[in-house]
């Protein structure tokens, strides 16, 4: 029994269902983010939090009570908006403080904690502005302190950061994550950005077409994947998928693939039930980091494959160098350091860190447990 | 090279602005004589109008005329001069602008953001009503009145008026509000405010350019009216059909200044409404096509 209890939720609209059987439990103090695709459904499941949008079927509580039919305002809840939402004709502080003048909150404790958030997010020099005259940055801290001041059970937060750019984004990222640890108030978040759900969150869902794909701390939604959707969808690059044939060789499972001279290679399989499909096709998958130059492999990894192919397009970002080449008839991506010594067209050993690869049933596209 | 061709583009643009202003000027001064004409023949003795040129300037300035516009003309029977009547029209204009525009924005405000079943269809049929003739409702409208007791009254008066002008104000209201950020009703709606105080805190205080345009409209229309005033107003008539009275019904000679002061009169506070609020009246009826 979570904090924030979401149990066998549905939403339909007519005859359209657009969330199916959504299942989360959310302890008291998580940051749980909601990632997904445009129009999975990630507002819709928040709005319904918020008492926004009706449940069509299951149950939401929050702190053990039932929140079905449970008006926004009596949930305990605070909100902040992808446009952010300010009243335009009220200033800052008195948009603040709305909340609690409509709950009754004497003035006096209006004021009060008015001020002890506005120092918390460093506007105390704003608060006599209209939100007009505020810029986006500002704006977006304006709508955190308005979600502050109630001091909620739980905030929603609703792509909070994607009107602004690149470099704000950055930094408001921290500060949320900060904020969080200090304040330590359960939060859903929802957002579209992978790097922003896996920086945020103690807890992450993936979510596609109307159903939570996975639900697990970051690590797991990297590291195991529980299919081709999130394998693909969370980490940039993305994960490489191939399709591969496992062969049995001196009784281990290997994946048998074809370099772009044809030459048939074996990758040895670190996962030994994979033994079951000997002979059959699975789709295989690397992350980036995992191909890389020999010398730049992981150590503590206790099965580094090579691999021989030619090298396609390098691009040099920086810190890291991106090579691709034609594995299996598909584009592969390897993260290289910087200063590896690869050349455009030349051939090339990869080290291929299998303790880190995945298989995925070509079938059913699930990724197929060790 | 580059300096001729500004040369050229200042010359240009002083040819054209001239010749723009040029017709502006002719423009306007065709749709101020009817005002001058008015205005100057108010100010002269009837045998200067008589006797003279409708076009010049008095000989003899007078107020005369205005005064017994106001106080003393015979209207149909009585020699109450306008001044009764301009009364009605202000008791009559006041409820009915205020009460529809005040209805049309409760109707916007319900219509875009409590949506519910058929709320396209209310509103289809609230549109419909801008579009019924009068002359089609005078005689279910004079039974209703009759009915409800009202009828010969002013409180009738600004009954038919409401029921007519909840139509556009409602369409004005509507189309304002359907570019208001639903997600701030959302935010005031989790904040814990009700019905009536999202409406009355947050959607009323931008409402200002939308009100402008809605109160102008609703005035000079029903200000304007004299079919209503005519069939319904009984002892209560408003400002158009006492000034009618007063045109028609002198059987001695036409007293043409009084008949000039007096239309004046009776148009003067639509005229007075345009000028001060004229400004936000574009502004609001820009103010939806704009934003998006
Ligand atoms: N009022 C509605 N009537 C019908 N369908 C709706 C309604 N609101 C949302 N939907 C549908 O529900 C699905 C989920 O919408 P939702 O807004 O939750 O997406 P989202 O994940 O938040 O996407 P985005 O990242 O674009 O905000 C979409 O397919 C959308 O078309
Ligand atoms: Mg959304």
């Amino acid at each position: 029994m979570g904090f924030l209890d979401i149990k066998n939720v549905t939403k339909s609209y007519g005859a359209v269902e657009v969330l199916h059987r959504v299942d989360i439990s959310v302890q008291e103090g998580e940051f749980l983010v909601l990632v997904g695709p445009s129009g999975c459904g990630k507002s819709t499941l928040l709005n319904m939090i918020a008492g926004l949008e009706g449940i069509s079927s299951g149950t939401i509580s929050i702190d053990e009570r039932v929140m079905n039919g449970v008006h926004p305002s009596k949930r305990n809840i605070a909100m902040v908006f992808q446009s952010y939402a300010l009243y335009p004709n009220m200033t800052v502080g008195q948009n603040m403080t709305f909340g609690l003048e409509m709950h009754g909150v004497p003035k006096p404790e209006r004021e009060a904690a008015l001020k002890d958030v506005a120092k918390l997010l460093q506007i105390e020099n704003l608060l006599d502005r209209k939100p007009g005259q505020l810029s986006g940055g500002q704006r977006q801290r304006v709508a955190m302190g308005r979600a502050l001041v109630r001091q909620p059970d739980v905030f929603l937060f609703d792509e909070p950061l994607s009107n602004l750019d690149a470099k704000l984004r950055v930094d408001m990222r921290t500060e949320i994550k900060k904020l969080h640890d200090k304040l330590k108030t359960t939060i859903v978040y929802v957002t579209h950005d992978q790097i922003e759900a896996m920086t945020l969150s103690t807890r992450i869902a993936v979510m596609y077409q109307g159903y939570v794909q996975q639900l697990g701390t970051p690590k797991e939604i990297y590291d195991t994947p529980a299919n081709v959707y999130v394998a693909t969808f969370m980490g940039s690059p993305a994960m490489n998928v191939l399709p591969v044939r496992v062969v049995m060789r001196d009784g281990v499972p290997h994946a048998a693939v074809r370099a772009q001279d044809g030459a048939e290679q074996y990758l040895r399989f670190s996962q030994s039930n994979l033994a079951a499909w000997d002979g059959r096709e699975i789709l295989l998958g690397v992350r980036p980091e995992a191909i890389t130059d020999p010398d730049g492999a992981d150590r503590n990894s206790a099965n580094i494959v090579p691999l021989s192919n030619r090298i396609g397009v390098t691009e040099p970002a920086g810190a890291d160098t991106f090579v691709t080449m034609e594995l299996g008839g598909r584009d592969v991506i390897a993260r290289m350091r910087a200063d590896a010594n690869v050349v455009s067209g030349q051939d090339f050993t990869f080290a291929v860190n299998m303790e880190k690869a995945v298989a995925f049933d070509p079938a059913s596209e699930e990724r197929i447990a060790p | 090279m580059a300096v001729a061709d500004q040369d050229t583009a200042v010359r240009t643009g002083l040819v054209t602005r001239v010749f723009i202003y040029g017709i502006l000027l002719v423009f306007a001064a065709f749709y101020l004589l009817p005002l001058f004409v008015m205005l100057t023949n108010s100010l002269k003795p009837l045998p200067e109008i008589t006797g003279g040129n409708m076009m010049a300037l008095p000989d003899t300035w007078t107020f005369e005329p205005w005064r017994q516009a106001w106080s003393s003309a015979q209207i149909g029977v009585e020699p109450t001069g306008l001044k009764p009547y301009f009364m009605n029209s202000i008791l009559m204009v006041v409820p009915a602008v205020a009460i529809s525009t005040m209805i049309g924005a409760l109707n916007g405000y319900v219509l875009t953001k409590w949506s519910f079943r058929g709320d396209k269809i209310i509103f289809g049929l609230l549109l419909f009503s801008c579009f019924i003739p009068f002359q089609i409702v005078l005689i279910p409208m004079a039974s209703v009145l009759g009915k409800l007791g009202m009828a010969g009254s002013i409180p009738g008066l600004v009954l038919v008026h409401v029921v007519y002008g909840i139509g556009f104000s409602t369409l004005y209201y509507r189309n304002y509000y359907a570019v208001f950020p639903t997600e701030l009703v959302r935010a005031a709606m989790i904040d814990g405010a009700g019905f009536f105080r999202i409406f009355w805190r947050i959607l009323l205080p931008v409402s200002g350019p939308i009100t402008v345009v809605c109160v102008i409209w609703q005035f000079t229309n029903i200000w304007n009216d004299f079919l209503f005033g005519a069939s319904f107003g009984g002892q209560t008539q408003p400002m158009t059909v006492a000034l009618n009275n007063l045109v028609q019904s002198s059987t001695g000679v036409k007293e043409y200044n009084v008949h000039f002061a007096g239309a004046i009169l009776a148009a003067l506070p639509t005229l007075l409404v345009y000028i001060v609020a004229g400004r936000y009246f574009v502004r609001g009826l820009m103010a939806g096509s704009v934003k998006g």
